[in-house]
């Protein structure tokens, strides 16, 4: 009887408590299967040598995308040759923004020569799960997919030579160290991803 | 001749230059007074920036609410200084739309810094609107697109 309370107990208290929506630091994050602009299908478990990964949650269309362009860019060349691949995801509704169709997707990868994977969340289902609000919205992530960091890349969106503090680098450098990230969460203005309307 | 033709285009750029609304650029501790001043007028607060087609898109919503409902504050907070601290574009956005609202446009730096303080769940993304009932301490934080009717089932939310 006392077993069946505390089952009963237990069973409205998972209930009760509110859905949790995305992941935080120190959550485990899960492995995904999104198609590329080049056709193919990435997930995180194909780069066979990685120590961590940058997801970054990124479109088209945004103006904070478009300024942090190169900036994404320069991060994977910096990082992928260290172990940290950048792998950057589109989440938006091409119903809401054509600017982010697929094919929008492939003609900006070509024309930036992008080295890393452009993925299309076409059912947004991982966005959700990962908790992206913003783009661009970065999440690093260890080996085994701990989450480190979450937020922006650095603390100035206009202007890339008047940064002071570049969150995601010590977040990717932190984790070659094997160290947590020094600052693990940072907000920043931006783009919110275009949602498919219910 | 010339020279009438020199006066008339001077003429020109000082009307236009009149018409144009006068924004004030807010800092944090101004924005934080209306969010926490005590009033009977329920505070809307909206932030949006030029850049952004679903902001631009639901304008039209606080414009009709202010002619609807003269008992609420509606203040249309411009982000845009972010990326461009020329307030220029966002007072040729409100002369053209011609917007009767109160536009401000909050001027700081390193929103990492701030963004919490405006509203601890709100992410940072655009659109964002803060409906506040500063008497009660009631707020609802909505972090999309708004549609015909959400502004005024989020208002009688917090009034009650």
């Amino acid at each position: 009887m006392k077993k069946l309370v505390i089952v009963l107990l237990a069973i409205v208290a998972i209930a009760a408590s509110p859905v949790k929506q995305g992941f935080e630091v120190g959550d485990t994050a899960i492995d995904f299967k999104l198609k590329n602009v080049d056709g193919k299908t990435v997930s995180l478990a194909d780069f066979k040598d990685a120590k961590g990964y940058i997801v970054i949650f990124d479109c088209n269309t945004c103006p904070y995308s478009k300024a942090y362009n190169q900036r994404i860019i320069d991060l994977n060349t910096k990082y992928a040759a260290k172990g940290i691949p950048v792998v950057t995801i589109n989440a938006n509704d091409p119903a809401a923004s054509s600017g982010d169709s697929f094919e929008e997707m492939v003609r900006i990868a070509k024309q930036k020569d992008y080295k890393f994977p452009y993925l299309v969340d076409e059912t947004q289902a991982v966005a959700k799960a990962y908790g992206a609000t913003n783009t661009p919205h970065v999440f690093v992530l260890s080996k085994d997919l701990k989450v480190t960091y979450i937020g922006a890349i650095d603390d100035n969106s206009r202007k890339a030579d008047a940064v002071t503090k570049r969150y995601v680098e010590d977040a990717a450098d932190a984790l070659l160290q094997g160290k947590p990230a020094p600052t693990p969460k940072t907000k920043a203005i931006g783009c919110g991803i275009k949602w498919k309307s219910a | 001749m010339k020279k009438l033709v020199w006066l008339i285009l001077f003429a020109l750029v000082l009307s236009s230059a009149a018409l144009a609304q006068n924004i004030s650029q807010i800092k944090l501790k101004d924005l934080q007074r209306v969010l926490t001043t005590k009033t009977d007028r329920i505070q809307v607060i909206n932030f949006w920036a030029t850049w952004c087609a679903p902001c631009v898109k639901e304008i039209p919503l606080f414009e009709k609410l202010r002619t609807d409902n003269t008992n609420i504050d509606i203040t249309l907070v411009s982000m845009d200084f972010d990326l461009d601290p020329d307030p220029a574009k966002v007072e040729r956005f409100v002369t053209r739309k011609n917007l009767q609202n109160k536009v401000v446009i909050l001027a700081e730096t390193d929103p990492n810094a701030w963004i919490d303080k405006i509203d601890k769940s709100w992410s940072g993304a655009l659109p964002a609107t803060l409906i506040i009932n500063t008497q009660t301490g009631k707020r609802k934080l909505i972090q999309k697109e708004l549609h015909e009717g959400d502004l005024e089932k989020l208002i009688s939310e917090v009034s009650n």
